[in-house]
């Protein structure tokens, strides 16, 4: 029977399921952070376990750090505390740790893709909901909470029901100006933020076909905006080349037989899914949001929706009460909408060829007077090659903030966040309300938008730089 | 360890009429902070009940007016739990001593962490959904009802009303058993299908990025 690429590698994982139960699931890889673990580390010593296969668990610090020079003391003494907790459960258990000083220390789903420790066909989970990103290399890979950690931990493996699969197909090519973030703004726009609950969707299509890995990345990180707990990319030789050498990846021999297994991951022609969408990418605009969560998006030309004018009474109370948030005014045109911040990072767009298309538009010109702008490299690598290329000068000669690695204003966990009522572009994945600071407002974009905007200090369409 | 053990429980409706709650609001970042599961009461929906000094916000919020005061069974919009994997959320309505949240859909992982917790997420279509809402609105005390056995909610107005739970989930929970412990109980299985499957992962075998 022609077999999906999930139900191929969940075959490939299934230990064994009693009737009734949801299946046992192996894991290969297992993501540590310290704001979801300490608390199964705990439950793992008051039950007298160890830790199954620290062979196949790496961990890092990244939610709460700050993104201040690293020869500085941790200030936040909550967040010092959970980063010297991560250290000593590390320690403990023996498991590999890229933390707060180590040249490989990023956000966690930066780091897996850049030391190869992210392959196609594995099952990757982390106690955190944007592990999908991983899917970008064709692996299985979904967010857990903290019970699901422990038990990751005490048994490498995971109860889980069968998912339903859900194909986005995107046809065409980008025109100039538009990139991956703005296909996936466009889906849960499309879709909603709870459009694909219960699924797992399979990027497909030219336009994907045509990505970089950094941009498959993009796409498949804000899967669960959309609702789905991961989403992947069939791998290909984009996927094999961006793999090749790092670190972490088979070399040698086992590098060509791993590639010859990967090789047997795409799905079979005549698979089917349980839903599909087509989106076309040659129509696709530069998108913005301009609510209080993901799914409320438009094209960067489009006008704020008006409350009135929605069918569903809770749709249009969600959307009245999104607008007060914001303070946006119904009908209005996004375009010039002022912002007091821009945040570049995060593990959906931190990333070196994202601070190269920002760089790129900042080169020899200065952010709009009045505007923060800061640029936070998703892993220390990433911002040792972007200082090795001369994109930190770029970067302060502009005006803008140059810092260490970190989850930053994506989460605000860390001190840098927005003041009550600033309102920020950013290249992140939620404008949740005060997601980026209590009471802050968040727009959502591409690293190109954000960067345009950053020089007028209102949101500008990337398309119209000269 | 500590499994939670739930049969059935009654108490009237707490409304939440909005849509795509998040987790975000349900327990905001800055109290992630923390290392232990514990002292998540007052970080529920923190923003949406105190002001900028800390004080509780007047009018105050529904989970502090007086009229929905320990009560158990909260009524939700659409989409409840969206956003991320913290477990902190179902910690802190546990703290809170919620321990149902009736909507018409769930967020995925939400749904896991707060069946791991004990609280149900309990689905229910939209009309009978819009007639729970109303009740709760009104600050009507009727009780409602759950019995897990037979997956009833039976509602202020005397309807049973059956809703899906997962059976395993629902085997565990009526029995208080630990699914870490069911899990480790395969420990054969789990080693035979390490050998039949080894995989080139390793963390451990780190070399230099070039
Ligand atoms: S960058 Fe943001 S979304 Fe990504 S892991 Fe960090 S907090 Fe989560």
């Amino acid at each position: 029977m022609a077999k999906t690429i999930v139900q191929k590698i969940w075959d490939q994982h299934v230990v064994s399921q009693d009737e009734g139960a949801p299946a046992i699931l192996a894991i290969d890889l297992h993501l540590i952070h310290e704001v979801t673990s300490p608390q199964a580390f705990t439950g793992l010593r008051a039950r007298g376990l160890k830790v199954r296969r620290p062979d196949k668990t790496v961990a890092t610090a990244d939610h709460s750090i700050p993104t201040t020079p690293r020869n500085l003391p941790i200030a936040d003494e909550a967040a010092a505390t959970q980063v010297k907790q991560l250290e000593t459960n590390c320690n403990e258990f023996g498991i590999p740790l890229h933390g707060w000083e180590s040249p490989n220390q990023g956000i966690v789903h930066v780091i897996g893709p850049e030391l190869g420790l992210t392959q196609p066909g594995a099952t990757i989970v982390c106690g955190d909901s944007h592990t999908a990103t991983h899917g970008a290399f064709g692996a299985l890979a979904f967010g857990i909470g903290t019970s699901e950690v422990e038990m990751v931990l005490a048994t490498q493996c995971l109860l889980q029901r069968t998912p339903k699969t859900y194909l986005v197909r995107v046809d065409g090519r980008l025109q100039s100006g538009v990139s991956a973030k703005d296909i996936i703004l466009a889906l849960i726009a499309r879709i909603g933020v709870g459009g694909g609950t219960g699924h797992v969707f399979e990027y497909a299509g030219e336009a994907i076909r045509a990505l970089s890995m950094e941009e498959r990345m993009t796409i498949c990180n804000m899967s669960i905006e959309g609702g789905a707990r991961a989403g992947l990319v069939a791998p290909d030789e984009t996927t094999f080349a961006y793999l090749k050498g790092r670190p972490h990846a088979p070399q040698g021999a086992a590098w060509d037989e791993a590639v010859a297994r990967w090789r047997q991951l795409p799905s079979d022609p005549g698979a089917t899914y349980d839903k599909e969408i087509v989106i076309d990418a040659n129509a696709l605009e530069p998108m913005v949001t301009y609510g209080t969560n993901p799914g409320m998006g438009l094209p960067i030309s489009g006008s704020v929706p008006d409350p009135a004018t929605e069918r569903d009474p809770a749709s249009a109370r969600a959307l009245a009460r999104a607008l007060e948030y914001m303070d946006l005014t119904a009908g209005q045109r996004i375009l010039d909408q002022p912002v007091n911040t821009v945040f570049i990072g995060s593990c959906t767009n931190g990333r070196i060829s994202d601070l190269r298309i920002a760089a790129n538009v900042f080169k020899g010109k200065r952010v709009a007077s009045g505007v923060r702008v800061m640029v936070v490299p998703g892993s220390a690598d990433v911002k040792r090659q972007a200082e090795r290329e001369g994109l930190d000068a770029i970067f302060r000669d502009a005006g803008a903030d140059w810092r260490e690695a970190g989850c930053s204003m994506c989460i605000a966990m860390n001190g840098d966040q927005l003041a009550p009522g600033e309102y920020a572009i950013s290249t992140s994945n939620r404008n949740f309300e005060g997601r980026q600071g209590k009471g802050g407002r968040t727009f959502l974009a591409s690293p190109l938008t954000a960067a345009a905007t950053a020089l007028r200090g209102r949101i500008t369409d990337p398309r119209t730089l000269a | 360890m500590g499994a939670p053990k739930v049969e059935g429980f009654s108490s009237a409706l707490i409304p939440l009429p909005a849509e795509n709650v998040d987790t975000d609001q349900i327990v905001p970042a800055r109290y992630l902070k923390v290392v232990v599961k514990s002292g998540l009461a007052d970080a529920l929906f923190h923003d949406w009940r105190f002001d900028e000094d800390g004080t509780k916000k007047t009018p105050p919020f529904v989970l502090d007016d007086p009229r929905y005061a320990g009560r158990s069974i909260l009524v939700a919009g659409d989409n409840f739990g969206t956003g991320s994997s913290r477990e902190h959320a179902p910690w802190a309505l546990d703290a809170f001593g919620i321990k149902a949240i009736v909507s018409t859909s769930f967020a995925d992982i939400f749904k896991n962490n707060a069946l791991k917790n004990g609280i149900l997420p309990i689905v229910v279509d939209a009309t009978l959904h819009a007639q729970l809402m109303d009740v709760a609105r009104s600050g009507d005390a009727s009780q409602a009802s759950v019995d897990l056995a037979s997956a009833t909610l039976t509602t202020p107005s005397g309807a049973a009303v059956k809703f899906a739970i997962d059976p395993f989930a629902q085997k565990m929970l009526l029995a208080g058993l630990d699914e870490l412990e069911f899990v480790r109980s395969k420990e054969a299985d789990i080693a035979a299908h390490e050998r039949a499957h080894p995989s080139t992962i390793d963390t451990k075998a780190h070399r230099a990025i070039q």
